[in-house]
């Protein structure tokens, strides 16, 4: 099979175990994010697809070769670390032309291979500044040109837009995006950012404690996460328990027509998304409530509701005025989006 | 603001420097300077020297002799440093890619040998390299060589010398920068395709060119000051400048002529420490 593959793959530090049993496919020339809170092992999972770790047990095949034991430099796998060390001795252009230099590409060769990656990350005429001289932004397109330079079979970055401010940040993920579609390189990107992760990725691995816990596209996990943690982890949510009383399944105490938990099951943990529950007036919709706080964010309407369940977030489209805190309003659940949550307890 | 409250400012900013700008002053400007002074001096036979003008310890001093002696000295000088660098790099290196726990004892072990004095650094490596007591014997005993050989006085034992006492510091110096190195610098050249050798040589070697160039120039101007170990374990042929120096300030009396070589020294590594500065930051890309 091409692409990259882990097999069962372990990592333990003494005691400590980084990455737990993960298996994971990357088909050629998909994107993949590896998401998930500092510590979840994402960044050792990628170090050991470069080569910088060996993994404890398991196996790392590549276009199905084992390639656990290949050392780094025989990979042909470029990456883009999270400090992006660019080689502070070194001019843009000698940098970009670090890898092609080392596999004994000619000096007419290298510099138009320059020329061209530098146009390719919108970044001409600089090769011959150092990197001291450019933006944050300009080093990551930098750092991104180097490690393309010689077209690598698989493009690792971990945590690459991190040291951005957020607008630039945004933009380099569209922009990414689309260079990874131009050019069909197999991409694996590391991020604790979900927007970043929902913005690039053909799919999203979320990972928590050394753990996979859901491998899916990303509206899919949006949609239909498979525990609270990742429901509450990708966007915003509403975790709530839902309960069985005289045959219909009660919410915050009001019975919601059309919910359905898992068979013989009581109880149940929910996740509702902001946009999913609907503000009314008072008395027209199931669950009684009262506006607590208004987040006006121009674009949309964030109303914080305090019940009986305790706090739930609605979602309403910008202008949807009429509402003050203080107010008694009434809340409604969508039964077709709510998610309910196979195994009980709160995350 | 008048310009006086603005002097007044600047001058009680400055008052924290007085005490050591006065002690630098007397420390090391006035005994430079009667350094200076006694080398134009004229030396009075069996005496001391009187203070008449006199360019005739220079004079004596730019001949042929005093001439290999000083290349000899600044070439014994600039090996040490380079062994220094070649071996303290790598090893200093190494040593910080090591978990803390295992780095201190390497470091204390380091320090020990600083805490030796010249004399007991030169007594050991004269006992170790000669022939009734020295490693020779060992080798003989073993069958590696036909019987015990001295490998003391010689130049490589002056060098082996030189070196053991110089490593520590060469080590202490490229410790705090090698320590400070962002780590993925070589992880990111072994990922564009540098075998761990090669990144070491393409990238963090050159990523740490000021520091090899001061601890080349700290190292070799520690060098220039030995006088003991060229006596105790080199031939008259391995004498130093420095060794010179003592003989004739100490042995000869002659002060003049040893301030005279004493400043031709300072000026000759001043200028060697310059132009490797110099040297150093050519190439750089602006």
């Amino acid at each position: 099979m091409s692409g990259l593959e882990l097999v069962n793959v372990t990592k333990r530090y003494g005691s400590i175990v980084a990455v737990d049993d993960a298996v994971l496919n990357v088909p050629a020339g998909s994107f993949v994010c590896l998401l998930g809170p500092s510590g979840c092992g994402k960044t050792t999972l990628m170090r050991i697809v470069a080569g910088l770790e060996t993994p404890s047990a398991g196996d790392v095949r590549f276009n199905g070769e084992a390639i656990g034991d290949r050392p780094v430099h025989k990979r042909d796998f470029g990456m883009v670390f999270q400090s992006l060390a660019l080689f502070p001795h070194l001019s843009v252009g000698e940098n970009i032309a670090y890898p092609l230099k080392i596999r004994r590409r000619g000096k007419a060769e290298r510099e138009a291979r320059v020329a061209e990656l530098l146009d390719m990350v919108r970044l001409p005429g600089v090769a011959d500044r150092a990197v001291s001289q450019l933006s944050g932004g300009q080093r990551q397109r930098v750092a991104i040109a180097r490690a393309l330079a010689v077209s690598p079979k698989l493009f690792l970055l971990d945590e690459p837009l991190s040291a951005l401010d957020a607008k630039l940040r945004e933009a380099m993920q569209v922009e990414l995006r689309q260079l990874q579609q131009r050019l069909g390189v197999t991409t694996i990107v590391v991020t604790h950012d979900q927007r970043e992760a929902m913005t690039m990725a053909d799919k999203i691995v979320v990972m928590k404690g050394g753990r996979i816990l859901q491998m899916d596209r990303p509206i899919d996990i949006y949609r239909r996460p498979v525990d609270p943690f990742v429901a509450d982890f990708l966007g915003q949510t509403n975790l709530l328990s839902a309960s069985v009383e005289a045959g219909t399944v009660h919410v915050a105490g009001a019975p919601i027509p059309g919910l359905a938990l898992t068979a013989g099951r009581r109880t149940a943990e929910i996740s509702v998304r902001p946009e999913d529950v609907s503000v009314r007036p008072d008395g027209e919709a199931p669950i009684a409530a009262t506006v607590e706080f208004i987040r006006d964010m121009g674009s949309a309407v964030e109303v914080y509701l305090t019940t009986a369940a305790g706090r739930i977030i609605a979602q309403r489209p910008a202008g949807t005025g009429g509402l003050a805190v203080g107010d008694p309003v009434s809340l409604g659940l969508d039964p077709a989006s709510v998610v309910v949550f196979p195994e009980g307890g709160r995350a | 603001m008048s310009a006086a409250a603005t002097v007044g400012k600047r001058g009680r900013d400055q008052l924290p420097l007085v005490f050591p700008a006065l002690m630098l002053f007397a420390f090391f400007v006035v005994p430079f300077g009667l350094m200076i002074a006694v080398s134009f001096f004229e030396r009075v036979q069996g005496g001391f020297y009187v203070p008449v003008f006199t360019t005739a310890n220079y004079a004596r001093f730019l001949s042929l002799f005093f001439g290999e002696i000083l290349l000899f000295s600044l070439a014994l000088s600039a090996l040490v440093s380079a062994i220094c660098l070649t071996v303290g790099a790598p090893f200093t290196y190494l040593l910080t890619k090591l978990p803390r726990r295992r780095q201190v004892p390497w470091l204390v072990a380091m320090l020990a040998v600083l805490s030796l004095s010249e004399v007991i650094i030169g007594f050991a490596w004269s006992t170790l390299l000669s022939r009734t007591a020295g490693v020779s014997n060992l080798l003989a005993a073993i069958g590696l060589m036909d019987g015990p050989d001295a490998w003391s006085p010689s130049f490589g034992a002056v060098l082996a010398g030189m070196v053991y006492q110089a490593l520590p510091y060469a080590v202490l110096v490229l410790y705090p920068s090698f320590s400070r190195l962002d780590p993925s610098l070589a992880e990111a050249a072994r990922t564009l395709g540098a075998s761990p050798a090669r990144s070491f040589l393409t990238v963090i070697l050159p990523a740490m060119r000021t520091t090899l160039i001061a601890t080349f120039i700290i190292v070799f101007v520690f060098a220039l000051g030995a006088y003991l170990l060229p006596q105790l374990l080199g031939r008259p042929q391995h004498w130093t400048l420095s060794v010179l120096i003592t003989d004739q300030a100490i042995y000869q009396s002659n002060m003049p002529f040893a301030a005279a070589m004493a400043v031709f020294l300072v000026i000759a590594s001043l200028l060697l420490v310059l132009l490797t500065t110099v040297l150093g930051h050519k190439g750089k890309p602006a």
